[in-house]
């Protein structure tokens, strides 16, 4: 219970500042559609127009909340396209686009994650690789993702390839670097020490490897894997941005701002953010078991 | 003593290039150490007897002078597996049992599963931990993982232990019982030790030989053979002998400038 009164408190100061805003952002609008019609409106009028317009600036917490539950639980089971009624989800549920996005999500993650450790296994093995790699894979994080998820889709369209693969890769290159960063550490982690002593033991550099430096990487390991499963959602949406995808929450995203729907954007927004919020406890909770059972609880 | 000698050292010296320039840590050393003797090494900080200790070991690497382990060079004996290193902490692997980490060397060298098992049990009972091969690390007391430590090192047929400063972390209570313990197992093993220390009671208390080391450069100041016997129970520390012998340590370091 203590744990939960701080984040509920924060979660009612922005629930009314959320509202605050609505009645602020909105209430031009209001006003202008008032004069244009010759009425007079109350500040009774505002509140209530703000708060319930088709289109806002900014829709109104509750207007989202309802545009969250009748795009997932209302659509797929009373939905005429919905899986209770057709046995597929329905292409306009949340749930639909979320899995889109979050089956490219994983493939990406593992795709990068897989890529992380093999290069920090690298670099720490290979001084060579350490100079030369690395300051490359730092440069790779300080172009705008934004600038080359477009490329990436439009190049790999070119030759056919579509779909989850390209929004995969660009998952993939922004959740490898911080697996990378901290695996390095991680592997690095043994002291001389601790070197020394399977050194006593003429163990070879793959024994040291197997038995000492990997499983003293594991928590690091999961530090990065938690910046990474982020940084993959992160990646898998703005690959959904550029024209051409159909589904996913960065499409979603994208359609709703094409036709000013703000409330759906809204709803998008927060479906992403639960998401990433989910799969960053679910790494979480693997994390307490895994160091839990290693003897190292966090 | 008519067996060759396990370890020799003729003139050694070591020279660490530091960024502030070379370091003299050893100084003409030399000494000779014979099967199933229990050497001490003791000394200030500084003194070089854990660098010696680690040349002996081949972790560190001689400039000068020619050592000898087994007859081999210490690379030639490191790679035979020559010793066990027990280092000042445990060093056990939070992630293994006590029996996972005793048996760690025994994976790396490719033992045998049945042969492994075996092994571990009986060294587990040499240190009197019998019945700990399943617990963790984190639930046992800081001695009790320094003696899995000393199990590890002794789980593999190596015939010399090194030692460095093993109980230098452990209260004056656990050390009294704990060199006890090594008395034991030395006259039990037979093995050959090296053992770093800083306790001049614990040297002399263990040790058939007391190498007295000064620092600045690190050398020699003294060797002292002891005449206490083998079997020594705890209360030799009040004899006349054992006074005497732990005076000539001190005079040895004092001469050495050790107390600078």
């Amino acid at each position: 219970m203590k744990s939960v009164m701080p984040i509920l408190t924060v979660l009612l100061a922005l629930v009314l500042i959320w509202y605050a805003a609505a009645v602020g952002l909105n209430a031009q609008w209001t006003r202008d559609q008032a004069a244009r019609a010759g009425v007079e409106v109350s500040f009774s009028d505002i509140l209530s127009d703000t708060l319930s317009q088709a289109r806002p600036k900014l829709p109104a917490p509750h207007q989202v909340a309802v545009e969250l539950y009748q795009s997932t639980w209302d659509e797929e089971v009373n939905g005429r396209r919905g899986i209770v009624a057709t046995g597929t989800l329905s292409n306009r549920s949340l749930i639909y686009h979320g899995w889109v996005t979050l089956s490219a999500t994983m493939l990406g993650f593992a795709f990068g994650t897989g890529l992380g450790i093999l290069l920090a296994v690298g670099i720490v093995h290979s001084k060579a690789m350490d100079m030369s790699f690395m300051p490359w894979a730092i440069a790779s994080q300080t172009v705008p993702i934004l600038a080359i998820a477009p490329m990436v889709i439009v190049v790999l369209a070119s030759i056919g390839v579509k779909g989850l693969i390209p929004k995969a890769i660009i998952a993939a290159y922004l959740s490898f670097f911080p697996v990378l960063v901290g695996m390095v550490k991680g592997f690095r982690a043994p002291d001389g020490m601790q070197l020394d002593l399977l050194k006593t033991y003429n163990a070879s550099r793959f024994g040291t490897f197997w038995r000492l430096r990997l499983p003293s990487s594991v928590p690091y390991l999961f530090a990065s894997l938690k910046v990474g499963i982020a940084a993959a959602l992160v990646g898998t949406i703005v690959g959904e941005l550029p024209a051409g995808a159909s589904a996913g929450l960065g499409a979603r995203l994208l359609s709703g701002s094409y036709y000013g729907q703000t409330i759906q954007i809204w709803a998008a927004l927060l479906a992403a953010a639960a998401l990433a919020a989910g799969l960053v406890v679910i790494v979480g909770m693997i994390e307490r078991v895994v160091l839990g059972r290693m003897g190292m609880r966090s | 003593m008519s067996s060759p000698p396990v370890i020799e050292a003729k003139g050694i010296g070591l020279v660490f290039q530091t960024d502030d320039g070379p370091v003299e840590a050893l100084k003409d050393i030399s000494l000779t150490i014979g099967r199933g003797e229990f050497v001490s090494f003791i000394g200030p900080s500084g003194c070089g007897k854990t660098t010696f200790l680690r040349a002996i070991a081949a972790l560190e690497h001689p400039t000068s002078g020619t050592l000898t382990v087994n007859g081999m060079t210490p690379e030639e004996a490191r790679r035979s597996r020559a010793y066990g290193y027990v280092f000042q902490a445990a060093g056990l692997y939070p992630w293994r049992t006590i029996a996972g980490n005793v048996q760690l060397p025994l994976e790396i060298m490719g033992f045998s599963r049945s042969d492994r098992a075996e092994r571990v049990r009986k060294v587990l009972d040499l240190v009197d931990l019998g019945g700990f091969g399943k617990k963790f690390p984190w639930q046992l007391s800081g001695g009790m993982q320094q003696r899995a430590s000393i199990a590890r090192a002794l789980a593999f047929d190596a015939d010399i232990l090194l030692m460095d400063e093993p109980f230098g972390a452990l209260d004056e209570i656990v050390r009294d019982r704990l060199n006890e313990e090594l008395l034991r197992l030395w006259n039990e093993t037979g093995k050959t030790i090296g053992f770093v220390t800083h306790s001049i009671p614990e040297a002399v208390y263990l040790s058939t030989k007391i190498v007295v080391m000064s620092p600045r450069p690190g050398r020699i100041a003294d060797v002292i053979e002891s005449p206490l016997p083998r079997e020594r129970p705890l209360d030799i520390r009040d004899s006349p002998e054992f006074l005497e012998i732990a005076h000539r340590v001190r005079e040895g370091l004092r001469a050495g400038h050790a107390y600078d």
